[in-house]
């Protein structure tokens, strides 16, 4: 597990990870949106690779995927924005997230190396589960990147240990059954289900899907190590186009200072 | 170095999948982490109904007396007869087809949804979802659907939707609810999509009936098995009627549900050939739905097989004449029996399987689908090159009542 991403959750507050769509709206308007979500306050970065066919997203998030790819977005695009963000901020975990085609089409040996060499620290993919997990997950231990698995509210006592062996970063706990940027499942049971992750492993347990304003973030970050914002970003970025780093890092900044400072309030 | 370490054919070609649900390389289970609990447990239900006999005995009951099954194996007299004509001497083989067009709903589709159905309903659930593209395996699934009275909701691309406005309405009339797709090319990739968002977001109750023998595992397996009763109706008719084995089989492929139907229980028979046809659309050149040979190995809708992408593994539209083959893949078992040699893949243009389609109508009195009518293309090419005595069995997996339409658009017809 990398070092950047050990210390973003060790910062004695809870962290804001932040995702946005990687050459959305264009390849290069994205390295100031990631910019905007680090002068916000984000501790991780997400950035998603667009993908033709993203099976596990809702309307904003495909949306996104596709307005990206009308834009020319290639994957070298995408691994130059994580090198140039590597060099603007050497200490902020960048993530990338998305589907397994475009990961794998070179080999994985290709891409776990070429993320690698852009200062990537950590990867999460969609539609690889612990079962596939040789498609890609070994080449990525193997440079030091963290595979990043999902938990859902569908993963049993039973099914906990198959995803957390070899999973390494944090634990993305998907609040919801169903696709990105939908509804944001009942608190008590964000509650519980953290609860029930949390005893199963000592790796930090982020929660995410239906996340979009800064009371239900801090609401989440009261009982976890991290709350994912994505779809409302995206949003953003749709409504403002290149123009969105001034919104993404006002968003950010509000939703970072509820984040951050979730437990005070409770104390 | 002894013959069974230099040989790479395994023993016996119909073992496959493993017990991770691998073809060789191929197939796997690349879902959202939702859906892994859900599709193991499909595993664990579909092994246990496998060893039921009443779960057997329901099928074959619904597909004899429901479907209308055994389905025909007919001798293409008049077609052998013209095909004949442009053989060398001593050349032309006889034609045989495996009359499924002749199912209840007019295609393969309905044998699978009943097997799918009845697994639903084993697992208590409630709903059932499916993709369609043509609308054949949509009306088929309606129609499972109505016979045990469970609500449906069909996901077929908007494009579809326009292009089979007849299916759409039968669909409609099942009781089923019809959601059309706009994102992407509004197709049967797209519909697939929407309603593998929609089962990631039902879980509890939702059964989705996948039409085609791809798809995460065990789909690819458990719609194989359902579609063998082809084959194996075939193998039995075929001995009975003419005392031997058929030389080659031939069926169109797009997922290739009735194409596997057809070969699984023929693979471990050494003596017969295989071919399937994948749609060429307007040329292998250009646009097409050819995912084998045009396509590279890659991972979409839970599988891993050989897809139409570019170099960054986007997935590219595919282009075919037949609804029902406009799709960027290829089931997981194809790719693999690509791969170790013991199938051979062909493609028909959009033209060519309108002239088959032309043909056969006009030779045999029989209006066959636009999918069947590419391997039919296949056979034509195929027969003249075969001696005389030798047996070509295609499988005409759906009747062409649906694509009368479109065929007359192309054909310069008003209808």
């Amino acid at each position: 597990m990398s070092a950047r991403l050990s210390a973003a959750f060790a910062k004695g507050h809870p962290a804001l990870v932040c995702f946005v769509t990687a050459g959305d709206p264009t390849p290069a308007a994205t390295p100031a949106i990631l910019d905007a979500l680090v002068a916000g306050g984000a501790d991780v970065i997400e950035l998603g690779m667009p993908f033709t066919d993203p099976m596990a997203d809702g309307p904003a998030i495909q949306a996104g995927n596709l307005r990206s790819l009308a834009a020319g977005t290639k994957t070298k695009d995408i691994l130059a924005i994580a090198k140039g963000f590597r060099e603007r901020h050497p200490d902020v975990p960048l993530v990338l997230m998305g589907y397994a085609n475009p990961m794998v089409r070179r080999g994985p040996e290709w891409f776990a190396e070429q993320a690698a060499a852009a200062g990537v620290d950590g990867v999460i993919c969609v539609d690889i589960p612990p079962e596939e997990d040789d498609a890609l997950g070994p080449n990525l231990r193997a440079h030091g990147i963290s595979p990043i698995r999902l938990a859902t509210p569908t993963s049993d006592a039973a099914r906990l240990p198959t995803i957390l062996e070899g999973s390494s970063g944090f634990l993305y706990y998907v609040s919801v059954a169903g696709i990105t940027g939908k509804q944001q499942a009942q608190l008590g049971s964000i509650e519980s289900a953290v609860a029930r992750l949390k005893a199963a492993t000592d790796i930090p347990v982020v929660v995410g899907f239906g996340v979009r304003t800064p009371d239900q973030a801090r609401a989440i970050a009261r009982v976890a190590d991290g709350v994912v914002v994505g779809s409302a970003f995206v949003d953003l970025v749709a409504k403002h186009g290149a123009k969105a780093a001034g919104p993404v890092r006002e968003l950010t900044a509000a939703l970072s200072a509820a984040v951050h400072h979730a437990r005070e309030v409770t104390a | 170095m002894t013959a069974t370490t230099i040989t790479a054919a395994p023993n016996s070609f119909r073992t496959q999948p493993d017990e991770r649900g691998h073809f060789g390389q191929f197939g796997g289970r690349y879902v959202a982490e939702t859906l892994m609990p859900l599709i193991l447990e499909l595993e664990r239900e579909y092994n246990r109904a496998k060893a039921d006999p009443a779960f057997t005995e329901q099928f074959n009951d619904l597909l004899e007396h429901y479907v209308g099954r055994p389905s025909p194996l007919y001798y293409a007299e008049r077609l052998t007869d013209e095909l004949r004509k442009s053989a060398p001497e001593g050349h032309g083989a006889q034609v045989w087809f495996k009359r499924d067009e002749l199912n209840h709903t007019g295609a393969h589709k309905i044998n699978n949804c009943v097997g799918q159905i009845l697994l639903a309903m084993r697992m208590g659930k409630t709903r059932i979802i499916a993709e369609t593209g043509a609308g054949q395996h949509g009306v088929a699934t309606a129609t499972v659907c109505a016979r045990f009275g469970l609500p449906c909701v069909i996901y077929m691309g908007q494009t579809d939707v326009v292009r089979q406005q007849p299916n759409v309405f039968r669909m409609k009339l099942l009781g089923a609810e019809v959601v059309p797709v706009t994102s992407g090319a509004a197709t049967l990739k797209d519909a697939m999509n929407e309603a593998l968002r929609d089962w990631v977001a039902h879980v509890d109750d939702t059964f989705y009936i996948i039409g085609t023998a791809a798809g995460p595992h065990p789909y690819p397996e458990l719609v194989r098995d359902f579609q063998s009763v082809i084959g194996k109706e075939a193998r039995a008719q075929m001995l009975s009627r003419t005392g031997r084995l058929p030389d080659v089989l031939v069926a169109a492929i797009g997922g290739g549900s009735n194409a596997i139907g057809l070969f699984h229980p023929f693979l471990d028979d050494p003596g017969v050939k295989m071919l399937g046809v994948e749609a060429a659309g307007h040329g292998l050149d250009k646009e097409h739905a050819a995912s084998l040979a045009g396509g590279a190995p890659g991972v979409l809708h839970g599988n891993k097989t050989y897809l139409l992408q570019d170099d960054d593994g986007q997935i590219t539209e595919a282009h075919s004449i037949s609804a029902g083959l406009d799709y960027p893949g290829i089931g997981p078992e194809h790719a693999w029996l690509r791969d170790v040699g013991r199938v051979d893949y062909t493609s028909a243009t959009d033209k060519e399987a309108l002239d088959a389609f032309q043909l056969l109508c006009r030779t045999e009195g029989i209006i066959p689908a636009l999918e069947p009518s590419h391997a039919i293309a296949a056979v034509a090419k195929l027969a003249p090159t075969l001696p005389r005595d030798s047996i070509i069995l295609a499988n005409l997996c759906g009747r062409g009542d649906k694509d009368i339409f479109t065929v007359a658009e192309h054909l310069g017809a008003k209808i």
